[in-house]
């Protein structure tokens, strides 16, 4: 039976790689050479961050599982990240709205891990704070832009915002899990941060003349190993490399 | 990697690798204005802890000479070695230079 805070540790961490590895699908096509560097540079940030938590998960469940055994072996049911994550890139303006959604989620969570009773935790949202504070940046500037842009650029960003908005509501969710952890002062509380991503939201969506999404209906499942249709190939990608070569070092 | 639209101006960049030295040029990228050409700078030209400090300017505010003249230009210096610091003995005492 897993414990809460390895079940927790998988399920950011999976937030991580899957996210991650949704960016690294952008290398060699994004619009400009500036931002074919600027997304896989947030994908390789991400993807850190994942090789420490699942570093720290495989510990917590002394199990001898280490960050490859848990990022690559394992079904889809196995994979617990939130469906926002592993939505498709669609266009530019798409991939841009998610980051931002999920960076701002990511400020307010590593802000209040900082403080956590476990110190690894702690010492893994110190350092992710700083990049997650460039990818907010980033991402935001960009729906600004975009948002409040040309005509094409403005219809792009709102139809982003319209389809991820019943994406957003699972990253609050709350369950036993993080209820027995929040209640320790080992994770932070998930409904607890939505008053701040909506304080840290509200600026950047006004700037870009887009609304405030609606909460209210939430797609979920993605903690509980239920996918979206595009998760097989996603990771049928992303496992390819261990399929062919087991083990394989560089 | 589609062609840039005209309307997204280029910058040249300008890193310091160190305190205490002066900011290089290093090259130039496109980017839609000077916030977002300091982050492409930063993804570009800084993924290697090569900075510490960013600067971007509009390439269409710098005024170059005009290769044309080169030879007005640059060619007086060229016999002139009495300006190049090379006559002069320096003493073992003073080290370094």
């Amino acid at each position: 039976m897993a414990t809460p805070l390895f079940t927790a540790l998988l399920r950011l961490a999976d937030d991580h790689l899957i996210l991650g590895h949704r960016l690294s699908e952008w290398c060699g096509h994004a619009p400009m050479l500036e931002e074919d560097l600027a997304l896989p540079n947030i994908a390789l940030d991400l993807i850190g961050q994942a090789r420490a938590l699942y570093t720290y998960a495989g510990e917590v469940e002394g199990a001898g599982r280490d960050e490859d055994a848990l990022a690559y072996g394992r079904h889809e049911r196995g994979y617990v990240n939130a469906l926002i994550c592993e939505t498709e890139n669609g266009d530019f303006a798409r991939t841009m709205y998610r980051q931002c959604v999920f960076a701002v989620f990511m400020g307010r969570f590593w802000e209040a891990a900082v403080t956590s009773s476990d110190p690894t935790l702690a010492a893994i949202a110190a350092k992710a704070r700083k990049e997650t504070a460039y990818h907010i940046r980033h991402s935001a500037e960009w729906v600004i832009r975009m948002g409040d842009g040309t005509d094409e650029s403005t219809r792009r960003m709102r139809d982003a915002a319209t389809y991820l908005a019943p994406y957003i509501g699972e990253l609050f969710e709350a369950d036993t899990v993080t209820d027995a952890l929040s209640a320790d002062g080992i994770w932070p509380d998930p409904p607890a941060l939505q008053s701040g991503w909506i304080a840290d939201m509200t600026p950047i969506l006004d700037q870009a003349l887009l609304p405030m999404p609606d909460l209210g209906f939430a797609h979920t499942g993605g903690r509980q190993g239920v996918h979206t249709e595009g998760m097989g190939y996603l990771l049928a990608e992303l496992h390819y490399m261990q399929r062919a070569y087991p083990g394989l070092t560089w | 990697m589609a062609d840039k639209s005209p309307e997204i101006p280029l910058w040249e960049v300008f890193i310091r690798p160190r305190n205490g030295l002066a900011h290089r040029h290093c090259g130039s990228l496109h980017a839609a204005d000077a916030e977002m050409a300091v982050q492409a700078a930063r993804d570009v030209y800084t993924r290697r802890g090569e900075g510490t400090s960013i600067w971007v300017v509009p390439s269409a505010q710098i005024t170059a000479s005009d290769p044309a003249d080169a030879a007005e230009t640059f060619d007086p210096a060229d016999d002139k070695v009495y300006r190049h610091p090379t006559f002069y003995d320096i003493p073992d005492d003073v080290g370094h230079m």
